[in-house]
């Protein structure tokens, strides 16, 4: 299985490594580099990287790529989605996962990863099982361990959870406030062609759960429209044949914050767009190019578009933009040539526009094609796709918890070509 | 408080330091001190020798203390393998512990702990630990088998630790069954014995069945990957499995959805292809796959990869999804290079239009490889659905008015495949192509650009002044380019006879003079033959009708692809090589598909069709790996292979090459005789004929009679091989006071059957102080007796004098015959049929030569070096020879740069002459 572990900076500094088998040298990590300067960007390095005797699968998150080798025929999503929890649980616990926080806990993360992995299989990879293990570090732990010299960062017993059917969450779980708290988050992809049409369009949605409820409760939440659910995936503490009969999200949810379920509306269904862009952008020679884009709500349901941000790639024959937002800022990066304006909410008596000019490199021909736009916003108390929760049921335990269900539409990946 | 602070002492002493800490009294200092020590290992560096302080902090009651030093255990044991003996009494202890976390963790940490000595005393903890009334531990325990068989597989299958490891898979703790299954496919991939003993019945996929529900995700992994590995006997079998694995394909984990869908893809080549349930599948297939798409840009490449085997094997599955496929701008190149090849899988008639409009879209982007990737892409579309090919042609004839150079040149190359696919439907875009002849660049874009002028010479008016702007820089060009503008040129030739015949001599004299690349001038010979004997003939060969290109021509083939289906989610179907290619130590089980079910019954034999691999111990390179170094030559990629039809003569196989040469040389004179390319042609045949006759090593003469034993007659003589024949150098001295005459020369009987073809002439008398020489034809076909050593021949001469006997060694070179040269073929059969007994190795001290010229050398005696390989950085030169006598010998020689020293292998039936040829190559090399 999982054989090493590397963490390798963006400078190329392997600052931690951790083997579960044979130890492995660090000068494997020299065919990822090889790899990474063959790509122009940090995000083209190819995620699988053969060698003669090793194979690297690596992600790359947080300016740090999570490198693991392995030597045999394995699922390779088994290594990534591993190395994409890892980093989830380097980041619960230290607030980020970023090299200063994984440097200032090292022996932590060290203990975590071989508490995570046993002969490279998973052995303890929820959170909270880990969180009884291994204590998270904390302000207040590090006085009371200093004034009482006693050490509360291992546990000295077993975890609850670890075992039972229900893994995901630990026993004795008390709180005086029992709440549970459901955002349903949509985020829409789209690529919308020069006129202004449809490419594609699809839904990513999911349900985020923040539950701080005591006992052992099981929830039974349910939807108007269970319909638009088609393809969905679900946390492991769903039960499955409830929702094939029945179509009503069952499970005891585990402590705290997790997703329940994430959910993709097919583009083949017609997604709503919210936004539109009217946008006009010439190259002359020069610096009488020309760019003109305006921003304009389509179909928000009467909601407020809000956090618009507009970014523009431009090629590298640009030298600059001058440019006049009729609202908000915009900034302009001349390394990376990326406009970023940023735009803020759309109000409903004005739409924001931003105009100037394009300046091209003296002699570079004249680009081919217009920059790509990408867009960022957010509509809150809407889920585009209309689903609504329809109720939530608690049984198992006696008290009335306070619940809060909370909507919210984003960008995802929203590009207009131009 | 942050662990940098264990970083922050950088003082000499900082070992010592340590260790001080370490033997402190106080426990919360020690604590501090194996923090620091971890948090050194930590970033790789050398804390072992403190091994036997930190061993020292083991007894502890401390759990955190205690976990910390095993942490540095695990790390250091190897290289202290005596200090770690220190350790094991507290481990066995720990094992007996009545906490359950320290029980696992003591089994877990010897486990880990590679030292044999250590290993000895696991045994019986871990039997114990295996059934342990904590399921913890358990599980734990299970995982551990599968370290202890890493270490020392013997040891494991000999305790029986395999059995007891079954039993855990009818563990009620689900937990624990997963584990028991990831430690068993980890025992099955490295051990096949072990394999037979953990082979899943259907008993036992039933309790993995109803533990997949309840174990964690990366559980579930290994329970799925156990059950794709096994096959149901029967249809119901299969269906009931696909149903309970199908609510995975809507778990969260990517890993867990495609190993559901790897069962399930498998399990479906057994049900009823048309039934109700099958058709449900098939759509519960496609949300899960589009799903792994919108996840991170990681997991939809592997993602991708399996979507496109499973597009090739059921398209039915996402032909409605091509969206999703469509590329956004800053997706990773990676990822975008594999949705285009998905989207030009899922093209058809319906959504084609869709289909160029986004790939012209793609077309103008700024990433060069992907902007190539799209333009080919739009050729492919043409190729594969013809109704939109009009409409791809002049999506391409847009993008060649864009001027963009390296876009202009991937239109031109996948426009040639269009021609080839719909002859005689686009040519009249052939004038806007050679508006563009100039900004070609690349060996690809020309050689296509040349194949189209060549192929429609008739309809282009200039079309040889054309290929004479090429033809300028012939010797500059790619072989690629320049066997291309061979093909045209004798193309137009055949249609435009009148006015070409100069341009045709031209090309082919470069083509066959001045170049040394051997594909080229074979077939420049090939066409100036066929030419010159049978122009109708040519015509037939050259322009004969082309077979079209196939639709598709980068599918997997079948047999891989259903190879592959077995493999999906694995490292195996993101490379698209079945596992035994790429990982090591895999042991040659082969996964098919079950059969396909027709009755719903399925013969048992065939379900467990494993074929193991045949692994053969070759010292030489397959047959196929010798001739692809050939075509590696002339072909650039798989898209150019299209580009020669078979009836074309090309050089695609050595066979051809050596027949080329065959014919040449028989008909060689008629096709010189009216030649106006003067008598210079012959210096460029006589390289390829490779008998440069005078070349051949002739050793000086020496005295085989001296005078005194000769009454006054002193003969020095010697043997060399000239015009295919055997010829004795001889002079006779005469240092007598008398003239000598009546010279004759006699054989005995000898190993080659050596004697005169003609009588001796000489002049005579030879007058006292006087030489005479002559050079004695030999022929082969005396009476044979073998004589040792091999090569002697006894001779008698006569003179007016006496008659006198001599014996000389003639030096075996002189046997190598001119038609020694083996197929390549044959001497691979050949090789691997002589029983490798019959190899024998012999040094070569001292060459100073390199593999060029060693061949060239060895070739001028009839040693002919039939193939070169590097291996390893070594040369190996694999050569033929065949004796006057019919005894063929294969030879391999291995020359390591920097090392006058060469290995020289011999194989042949008759292992007599091994020495004889021994010194062949030893004087051949050495003068």
């Amino acid at each position: 299985m999982i054989h090493s572990f590397f963490i390798i900076n963006n400078t190329g500094d392997v600052f931690m490594e951790k083997h579960w088998k044979s130890v492995i040298n660090k000068s494997i990590c020299d065919y990822f580099f090889e790899e990474q300067s063959k790509c122009a960007s940090v995000d083209d390095v190819p995620p699988i990287i053969v060698t003669p005797h090793h194979y690297l699968i690596n992600i790359y998150k947080n300016q740090l790529y999570f490198v693991a080798v392995v030597t045999t025929e394995v699922p390779p999503l088994f290594v990534t989605e591993f190395l994409h929890r890892a980093v989830e649980i380097f980041t619960d616990y230290f607030q980020e996962c970023t090299e200063t926080s994984l440097k200032d806990n090292y022996v932590i993360v060290y203990e975590l990863l071989d508490e995570m992995l046993d002969n490279g299989f998973p052995l303890a990879m929820e959170a909270n099982i880990l969180k009884e293990l291994i204590k998270p570090p904390n302000f207040l732990r590090t006085i009371t361990d200093t004034v009482t010299g006693k050490s509360t960062g291992v546990s000295g017993t077993l975890p609850t959870g670890q075992l039972s059917n229900v893994p995901w969450r630990r026993t004795g779980v008390k709180y005086t406030n029992n709440e549970a708290y459901f955002d349903v988050i949509e985020e829409i992809d789209a690529i919308i062609d020069k006129s202004g049409s449809t490419v594609i369009a699809e839904i990513t949605g999911y349900v985020d759960c923040l539950v701080k409820l005591s006992g052992m409760p099981d929830l039974t939440l349910s939807f108007i429209n269970p319909r638009l659910l088609d393809d969905v995936s679900f946390h492991p503490c769903i039960r499955f044949k409830r929702w094939e009969s029945e179509r009503v999200l069952s499970f005891v949810p585990p402590d705290g914050n997790f997703r329940l379920i994430s959910y993709h509306i097919a583009s083949n269904n017609t997604v709503a767009i919210p936004i539109q862009l009217r946008h006009n952008i010439l190259y002359r020679e020069g610096s009488a190019g020309k760019f003109d884009v305006q921003i304009s709500p389509k179909q928000t349901m009467g909601k407020t578009v809000e956090n618009v941000v507009l970014e523009c790639t431009f090629p590298k024959s640009v030298l600059n933009v001058t440019l006049t937002p009729t609202q908000g800022k915009y900034s302009f990066d001349p390394v990376g040539k990326v406009m970023t304006w940023d735009v803020g909410r759309i109000e409903p008596s004005k739409y924001p526009g931003i105009k100037g000019n394009i300046s091209l490199q003296t002699g570079a021909p004249i680009p081919e094609a217009n920059p790509p736009l990408t867009l960022h916003f957010s509509i809150s108390q809407l889920a585009l796709s209309g689903l609504k929760v329809n109720r939530l049921d608690m049984y198992g335990e006696k008290y009335k918890p306070f619940k809060g269900v909370k909507y919210l539409t984003k960008a995802g990946k929203f590009q207009v070509r131009t | 408080m942050t662990d940098s602070k264990y970083f922050s002492t950088t003082k000499k002493g900082e070992i010592f330091e340590m260790k001080a800490e370490l033997n402190s009294d106080k426990k919360e200092k020690k604590k501090e001190a194996v923090k620091k020590v971890i948090a050194s290992m930590t970033v790789g560096k050398d804390v072992s020798a403190l091994f036997p302080d930190v061993v020292n902090c083991m007894q502890t009651d401390n759990l955190e203390l205690k976990k910390l030093v095993y942490l540095y255990l695990m790390n250091y044991a190897k290289s202290q393998p005596d200090m770690a003996i220190m350790a094991v009494n507290t481990f066995v202890k720990d094992c007996e512990d009545s906490n359950p976390l320290i029980r696992a963790l003591a089994v877990r940490t010897m486990g880990c702990i590679r030292v044999d000595k250590i290993t000895e005393y696991l045994c019986e903890p871990l039997r114990k630990c295996l059934k342990d009334e904590d399921p913890y531990v358990r599980k734990t325990a299970a995982v551990c088998v599968a370290k202890l068989h890493d270490i020392n597989a013997q040891l494991v299958e000999d305790q029986g630790f395999l059995d007891l490891l079954k039993d855990l898979l009818s563990d009620s703790n689900p937990m624990v069954v997963a584990n028991a299954v990831a430690a068993i496919s980890e025992i099955m991939e490295s051990s096949p014995t072990a394999a037979q003993v953990l082979e899943l019945n259907t008993s036992t996929t039933n309790k993995l069945l109803t533990a997949l529900n309840e174990c964690t995700e990366w559980g579930q992994v290994f329970i799925l990957d156990a059950i794709s590995n096994s096959t149901p006997k029967e249809e119901r079998e299969a269906q009931s499995i696909c149903e309970r694995v199908t609510p995975r394909l809507a778990h969260a984990n990517a890993a867990v959805v495609l190993s559901a869908v790897r069962v399930v893809m498998k399990l479906m080549e057994m049900l009823e292809q048309t039934g109700d349930y099958y058709t449900t599948l098939l759509k519960k297939l496609s949300p899960p796959l589009v799903t792994l798409l919108s996840a991170e840009p990681e997991i939809q490449y592997v993602a991708l990869r399996n979507i496109n085997l499973i597009v090739q094997k059921r398209p039915e599955i996402l032909k409605n999804e091509m969206k999703v496929f469509f590329v956004k701008y800053n997706d990773p190149i990676y990822v975008k290079l594999e949705k285009l090849d998905i989207m030009i899988r899922l093209t058809n008639p319906g959504n084609i239009a869709q289909v160029l409009a986004e790939l012209k879209e793609y077309a103008t982007e700024v990433d060069v490889d992907f902007v190539r990737k799209s333009v080919r892409a739009i050729g492919r579309c043409a190729i594969k659905v013809e109704q939109a090919a009009e409409r791809c042609v002049s999506t391409l004839l847009d993008l060649i008015q864009t001027k963009v150079n390296y876009v202009v040149q991937e239109a031109i190359v996948v426009i040639k495949d269009i021609f080839r696919k719909y002859p005689n439907k686009y040519e009249s875009i052939i004038a806007t192509l050679c508006e563009n002849l100039d900004t070609l660049d690349e060996p690809e874009a020309r050689a296509s650009m040349i194949w189209i002028i060549g192929e429609y010479a008739e309809r282009i008016d200039n079309a040889d002044e054309l290929l004479e702007s090429f033809l300028e820089g012939f010797q500059d060009e790619n072989p690629q380019v320049q066997l291309q503008l061979l093909t045209a040129i004798v193309k137009l030739f055949l249609k435009r006879p009148t006015d070409t015949q100069e341009l045709v001599q031209q090309v082919l004299s470069l083509a066959t003079q001045d170049s040394d690349n051997p594909d080229l001038r074979d077939r420049g010979y090939i066409y100036w033959r066929l030419l010159s004997t049978d122009p109708a003939a040519a015509k037939e060969v050259v322009l004969a009708e082309k077979p079209l290109i196939s639709e598709e021509t980068d599918l997997i083939e079948p047999t891989l692809l259903d190879e592959l289906i077995c493999h999906i989610a694995s490292l195996a179907s993101v490379y698209h090589k079945p596992p035994s290619a790429f990982v090591e130590g895999k042991s040659g089980l082969r996964r098919v598909l079950p059969p396909r079910s027709q009755s719903g019954n399925v013969d048992e034999a065939n379900v467990t069709a494993e074929v193991p691999q045949q692994q053969q111990p070759t010292v030489i390179p397959g047959a196929d790996s010798l001739i692809g170094d050939l075509l590696d030559m002339d072909l650039g990629g798989p898209s150019m292979q299209q580009m020669y039809p078979p009836s074309v003569p090309t050089s695609q196989t050595p066979i051809q090459s050596s027949v080329a040469m065959d014919l040449l040389g028989e008909g060689l004179d008629s096709l010189l005789g009216p030649s106006t390319l003067g008598g210079d042609v012959l210096g460029g045949l006589g390289d390829i004929f490779g008998m440069p006759q005078s070349q051949s090593y002739v050793p000086p003469q020496e005295v085989w009679l001296p005078a005194n034993k000769g009454k006054g007659l002193e003969i020095m003589g010697t043997f060399a091989r000239k015009q295919n024949q055997i010829f004795m150098e001889i002079t006779f001295t005469n240092k007598a006071m008398q003239n000598m005459g009546d010279f004759a020369i006699q054989f005995n009987k000898n190993s080659f059957g050596l004697m005169p073809a003609q009588p001796l002439h000489i002049r005579t008398p030879l007058p006292p102080n006087q030489s005479g020489s002559t050079s004695l034809p030999l022929s082969t076909n005396g009476p044979v007796q073998k004589m040792d050593p091999l090569t002697s021949l006894q001779v008698a001469v006569k003179n007016n004098i006496d008659v006198f006997y001599l014996s000389c060694l003639v030096p075996l070179h002189v046997m190598f015959v001119e038609d020694g040269e083996m197929d390549k073929r044959v001497f691979l059969a050949t090789w691997k049929d002589i029983p490798s007994q019959n190899e024998v190795q012999f040094t070569i001290n001292n060459v100073q030569h390199n593999g060029d010229t060693v061949s060239q050398k060895l070739r001028n005696n009839n040693i002919f070096t039939i193939a070169k390989r590097n291996v390893e950085g070594q040369d190996m030169l694999y050569q033929s020879l065949k004796l006057t006598n019919g005894i063929w010998v294969l030879a391999e020689l291995k020359i390591q740069p920097g090392n006058p020293n060469f290995t020289l292998s011999l194989k042949g039936r008759a292992m007599d002459v091994y020495s004889g040829i021994h010194g062949a190559y030893e004087t051949v090399l050495h003068n």
